[in-house]
C-alpha cells in the first residue's frame, strides 16, 4: 500500500512539474468559448503569419469565473467568446482592458465594438428560419412563429439557450415585454417537440417529418450543405431552405444577428502579442477564414462570404443596438421561464 | 468541503428575489420533473440491478459466466453519449424506424413515425439502463458473500426461493443497495448533457440557467445548495432506517447453492440477463463504432490530438484513482476506529461531508473549487516567487477536483465492507497483541479487497468520463477524451466526436472488465 501511495505521489509530482511552461516572448495565450474545430484554422494561420505560438484552452461555461479567480497571475492574454452578453459580462466584471488600435477601429464598424476598445466583434451570426424545401414561403416575420397556421409544426432548441434569449431580448427591445410574452406563448403552443437539442436538430427533424419550420443559426446550413454528398448532415441540409426573417414592427426590416468577438485580458502577460493577434483577426485573410471555414459573416467590409451563404442572398442586419439586446437578456430568460417554454 | 463553502460564499452574495421568480414560474414543474426522473430511475435501476444480480447468483444456466461481467458494461457509457446515441438510433431517420417503415410499406416519415423519445419516459428508460450497474455491482457482491447458512436456513425452514429473496436476501443487501442506488441517483441528478438532449427540465438545469443565461452565479449557488441539503437529508434518512441493523454472524463466507436451470427456463434467464446489456451497451457501442468507421473512411484518421488526449486521460485517471482511494480508505477507517470515542460524532459528520462532492452538479462544483484552488495557488506562488499558477497550470487543480467529486465511492464501499466485518475479528486480533494498524493491514484490508478494488475501478471509469470539472480546471493546451468530445458536441457535431466517444467507451471497458474479474471471482472459491 505504502509503495503504491509513494509511487502515485511521485507520479503526481512528475506530472505537475512537466506541465508548467515558462513564458516566452513569442507566445499568446487564449481562453475561448469557441470550439477548437472552428478557431484552429485561424490560430494556425496567425502562427504562420507572425511566428507567434498560440496556446489555447476551450472553456464553455465558467470562463469568466476562472479568469476572475486566477486574478493577476492568470496566463490569459485574449478572451474570445460568442454572444454580446458574454462579452459585456467580461467587461462589466473588469476582466478586460482597453485596446487603442487604429487597425481595429478602422475595420470594425462603431456599433460592433466597445467605445473604449474593451471588446470587438469579428463575425456576425444571423438567426434564421429553416423551412422544408417544398414549402411555398418566401418571406417570414419572427412573429409568424406564433401563427396558429404552424401549430405542431415548429422546432427550436431550449428557450434558455443564449442564441434564443438574445433573439427574445431583441423582440423585447422592439415591442416590449408584454407583446413578447404573448408571442412566446404562441410559439410554445406551436412546438412540434420539446424545445431541446441543438440547432442542427431542426434540419434533421424537418427531414424526419417531425416539424416543418424552425429557428436556427445560419452558419450550420453552410456546414450541412457543404458536407460530403451521401452523408447524413448533407441530407439534412438539402432537405431545407433558409429564409431570413425580420421583426414585424421594425419598418426598415432586418434579421437578428449576434456576434463573436474578443477582448484583451486585464492582466495579459503578453500584451503586444495579444493586440497583434486581435489585429490579425480583422485582416482580410482572417476574415476570409471566418467566412469560408465557419460560414459566419465577416465584419470587415469587402470580404466575400462563402458561396453557399451568398446563395441565401444579402444579409440585412436588424438595426437594433447590440447593447440593447444584452440589456434585455435577463428579462428574456425570465419570460422563457414564465411561459414554461422548455417544459 | 472547501468547494461547498465557496458555493455558500457565492450564495450569500445575493438576495432571494430569484426564488420568487422561480416559485412564480418554473419551480413547481421543475421539482415535479426532478422527482419523477429520480423516482423513475430509482425504480428501473433497482429492478434491473437487483434482478440481474439475483439472476446470476441464485441460478446457474448457460451463459451465466459471461453475464456476470457483461452486466457491468453499461458503466463504460456516459449518460450523454447514451442519450445522443438513442436520439439518433430511434429518430425517424434512424435505422429502427426506417426498417419499420420499410416493413410496413411506408415511404416517408411523414406518413408514419413513432412517438419522440424526447420525453420523461425516454429519459427514465435511457438513464435506468445505463446506470443500473451501480446497483448490480454493489448488490451482487452482497448476494455472493452473504452467509450461505442464513439463506440455507431459510430454505430449510421451508421458504421458497422467491421468499428467500424477498425476506432474507433483499433485506441483507440493503446497505449495498443504498450505496449503489445513491450513486446512480446522484449521477442522474448532476447529469446535464442527457437532460439537454431530451428536454428534461430538472433542478440541475435550473441551476445552470440561472448561472449561464442570467449571469446570476449567486442564485445558481443557492439552488445548488438547496439541492445538496435535500440529498443529504435523503441519505441520512436512509442511514437512520438501517441504523439498528447489525450483520454479525458471518462465519462462512460461502455463496449459496445456485439452482441449475435447463431448457426453456434457462433460455429465458439468459435473455432476461442479456436485455440490459443490449440496451445499455451493445446498441450505443455499435452506433459509435458505425459512426467512427464512417469518419475513418472519410479520411479523418486517428489524429495526434486524439492520441494525446487518450494518454492524458489514462494518466490522469490512474493518478486520481490512487489518491482518491487512499483518502477514501482513511476517511472510512477513521470514522470506524473512532466509533466508541468522543470523536465519533464529528468524525462521522466529516465522513458524510467528504462524500458530498458527488451530489453537486459537476459544473457548479467546479466553480466552487476555483476559490480554494486559487487560494492554494496564490500561496504557492508567493512561496516560490512565481508569477505562474502552479496548480491550475499543471493539472493539480484537476486532481483535487476528482478527489472531492468521487470520494463518496471508496468511502461508501469501505464503510459498507467494514460494517460486514464482525467486530469480533478485530477484537481477536487486538487480544492477540496486534496494533490497530496491523489489524487494518492483516484483517481488514484483505477482507475489504474486493470492495476496494471495485470502487477503485469505478473511480477510474468515472474520472475518464468526467467532463465539467475537467473542462473548467484544465491547463492550457491540455485535453482529455471527454473535453475533446465535448468540443465537437457543442458545435452540434456529435458524430464527428464519435471517435473520441468510442475511445472513452473503450478506455472505460478495460477497467470494467478488470472490475468483473477481481470482484466477481471473489466468492466462487471453495474453502
Amino acid at each position: 500500500m505504502e509503495t503504491i501511495v509513494f509511487r502515485a505521489a511521485a507520479a503526481a509530482l512528475a506530472f505537475a512539474l512537466c506541465a508548467p511552461v515558462t513564458a516566452t516572448a513569442r507566445e499568446v495565450n487564449l481562453y475561448t468559448t469557441r470550439e477548437p474545430g472552428l478557431i484552429q484554422p485561424l490560430l494556425d494561420a496567425f502562427t504562420k503569419d507572425s511566428g507567434i505560438q498560440v496556446r489555447s484552452i476551450f472553456i464553455k461555461d465558467g470562463l469568466l469565473e476562472r479568469v476572475r479567480a486566477e486574478g493577476g497571475r492568470s496566463p490569459v492574454d485574449v478572451l474570445m467568446t460568442v454572444d454580446i452578453g458574454n462579452l459585456l459580462d467580461l467587461t462589466d466584471a473588469d476582466l478586460t482592458q482597453p485596446v487603442d488600435s487604429q487597425v481595429l477601429e478602422q475595420a470594425i464598424p462603431a456599433n460592433l465594438r466597445d467605445r473604449d476598445g474593451r471588446w470587438f466583434a469579428f463575425s456576425l451570426r444571423d438567426r434564421v428560419l429553416y423551412a422544408h424545401k417544398d414549402l411555398p414561403i418566401t418571406r417570414f416575420n419572427y412573429e409568424d412563429l406564433a401563427d396558429p397556421e404552424w401549430k405542431g409544426r415548429v422546432c427550436i432548441r431550449s428557450g434558455q439557450h443564449p442564441y434564443n434569449t438574445a433573439l427574445i431580448a431583441a423582440k423585447i427591445a422592439h415591442d416590449g415585454a408584454q407583446a413578447t410574452q404573448t408571442w412566446l406563448e404562441g410559439v410554445k403552443h406551436n412546438l412540434a417537440r420539446k424545445a431541446a437539442g441543438g440547432d442542427r436538430n431542426v434540419a434533421r427533424d424537418i427531414l424526419g417529418g417531425i416539424c416543418d419550420i424552425g429557428i436556427a443559426n445560419a452558419y450550420y446550413v453552410g456546414r450541412m450543405k457543404t458536407s460530403e454528398p451521401g452523408s447524413e448532415a448533407r441530407a439534412w441540409g438539402d432537405a431545407i431552405k433558409v429564409i431570413r426573417p425580420q421583426f414585424a414592427s421594425n419598418a426598415d426590416g432586418g434579421t437578428h444577428v449576434n456576434i463573436s468577438g474578443a477582448s484583451l485580458a486585464r492582466h495579459a502577460p503578453n500584451r503586444d502579442n495579444a493586440i497583434r493577434f486581435m489585429e490579425y483577426l480583422i485582416s482580410p485573410e482572417a476574415q476570409a477564414i471566418y467566412a469560408n471555414a465557419n460560414f459566419e459573416y465577416p465584419v470587415r467590409a469587402g470580404v466575400e462570404v462563402a458561396p453557399v451563404m451568398a446563395a441565401l442572398g444579402p444579409l440585412k442586419v436588424d438595426s437594433l443596438d447590440m447593447t440593447e439586446i444584452a440589456r434585455h437578456r435577463k428579462q428574456a430568460s425570465e419570460l422563457v421561464d414564465r411561459v414554461g417554454f422548455d417544459h | 468541503m472547501a468547494p461547498v463553502l465557496a458555493l455558500a460564499w457565492h450564495a450569500l452574495s445575493s438576495d432571494l428575489d430569484h426564488w420568487r421568480h422561480l416559485a412564480d414560474t418554473t419551480l413547481p414543474a421543475t421539482l415535479r420533473s426532478t422527482v419523477a426522473l429520480l423516482a423513475g430511475v430509482a425504480v428501473l435501476a433497482s429492478a434491473l440491478g437487483i434482478g440481474s444480480a439475483w439472476l446470476v447468483t441464485a441460478y446457474r444456466f448457460p451463459g451465466r459466466a459471461i453475464l456476470n461481467w457483461a452486466l457491468l458494461l453499461p458503466l463504460a457509457v456516459p449518460t450523454y453519449i447514451m442519450a445522443y446515441a438513442y436520439l439518433d438510433v430511434l429518430h425517424p431517420l434512424g435505422p429502427v424506424q426506417s426498417a419499420l417503415r420499410h416493413w410496413l410499406g411506408y415511404s416517408s416519415p411523414r406518413e408514419f413515425r413513432l412517438p419522440d423519445i424526447r420525453s420523461m419516459t425516454g429519459a427514465i428508460v435511457l438513464l435506468g439502463f445505463v446506470l443500473y450497474p451501480y446497483v448490480y455491482l454493489t448488490v451482487r457482491s452482497t448476494f455472493l458473500t452473504q452467509a450461505a447458512n442464513v439463506l440455507e436456513a431459510a430454505r430449510t425452514l421451508g421458504a421458497h426461493r422467491a421468499e428467500v429473496f424477498w425476506r432474507v436476501a433483499l433485506p441483507l443487501a440493503r446497505p449495498a443497495w443504498a450505496v449503489g442506488l445513491s450513486l446512480a441517483l446522484l449521477e442522474t441528478l448532476n447529469d446535464i448533457g442527457a437532460s439537454e438532449f431530451l428536454g428534461i427540465q430538472t433542478m440541475t438545469v435550473a441551476v445552470y440557467t440561472s448561472w449561464t443565461t442570467r449571469s446570476d452565479l449567486a442564485a445558481a449557488a443557492q439552488i445548488a445548495l438547496t439541492m445538496l441539503l435535500i440529498v443529504v437529508a435523503l441519505i441520512l434518512l436512509e442511514r437512520r432506517g438501517r441504523a439498528r441493523q447489525r450483520f454479525a454472524n458471518v462465519q462462512r463466507m460461502q455463496p449459496m447453492q445456485a439452482r441449475t436451470l435447463r431448457g426453456p427456463p434457462a433460455l429465458i434467464a439468459l435473455l432476461l440477463g442479456l436485455l440490459p446489456i443490449l440496451a445499455g451497451f451493445v446498441v450505443p457501442a455499435i452506433y459509435l463504432t458505425a459512426e467512427a468507421v464512417e469518419r475513418l473512411h472519410g479520411g479523418h484518421g486517428l489524429s495526434h490530438t486524439l492520441m494525446r488526449s487518450l494518454s492524458n486521460t489514462v494518466l490522469l485517471a490512474l493518478i486520481a484513482t490512487v489518491v482518491t482511494l487512499t483518502i477514501g480508505l482513511m476517511v472510512a477507517w477513521a470514522s470506524r476506529t473512532l466509533r466508541e470515542s468522543a470523536w465519533r460524532q464529528p468524525a462521522r459528520a466529516l465522513a458524510r461531508v467528504a462524500s458530498l462532492g458527488y451530489a453537486v452538479p459537476g459544473t457548479v462544483l467546479a466553480i466552487g473549487l476555483l476559490t480554494p484552488v486559487m487560494l492554494i495557488d496564490d500561496g504557492l506562488g508567493e512561496l516560490m516567487q512565481s508569477r505562474h499558477l502552479l496548480l491550475m497550470g499543471s493539472g493539480g487543480a484537476l486532481l483535487i477536483a476528482y478527489v472531492i467529486r468521487f470520494l463518496a465511492i471508496p468511502v461508501g464501499a469501505a464503510e459498507a465492507g467494514l460494517t460486514r466485518i464482525p467486530a469480533s475479528l478485530e477484537h481477536a486480533a487486538r487480544t492477540l497483541g496486534s496494533g490497530p494498524a496491523q489489524a487494518l493491514r492483516r484483517i481488514h484490508l484483505p477482507l475489504l479487497r474486493p470492495a476496494l478494488a471495485a470502487s477503485a475501478l469505478l473511480v477510474l471509469v468515472d474520472v475518464m468520463k468526467e467532463l465539467p470539472a475537467t473542462l473548467l480546471l484544465r491547463p492550457l493546451d491540455f485535453d482529455t477524451l471527454a473535453t475533446l468530445l465535448y468540443a465537437e458536441a457543442s458545435r452540434g457535431n456529435y458524430e464527428e466526436g464519435a471517435l473520441a466517444a468510442l475511445a472513452i467507451v473503450l478506455a472505460g471497458l478495460l477497467p470494467v472488465i478488470l472490475l468483473a474479474r477481481t470482484n466477481l471471482s471473489h466468492g466462487y472459491r471453495r474453502p
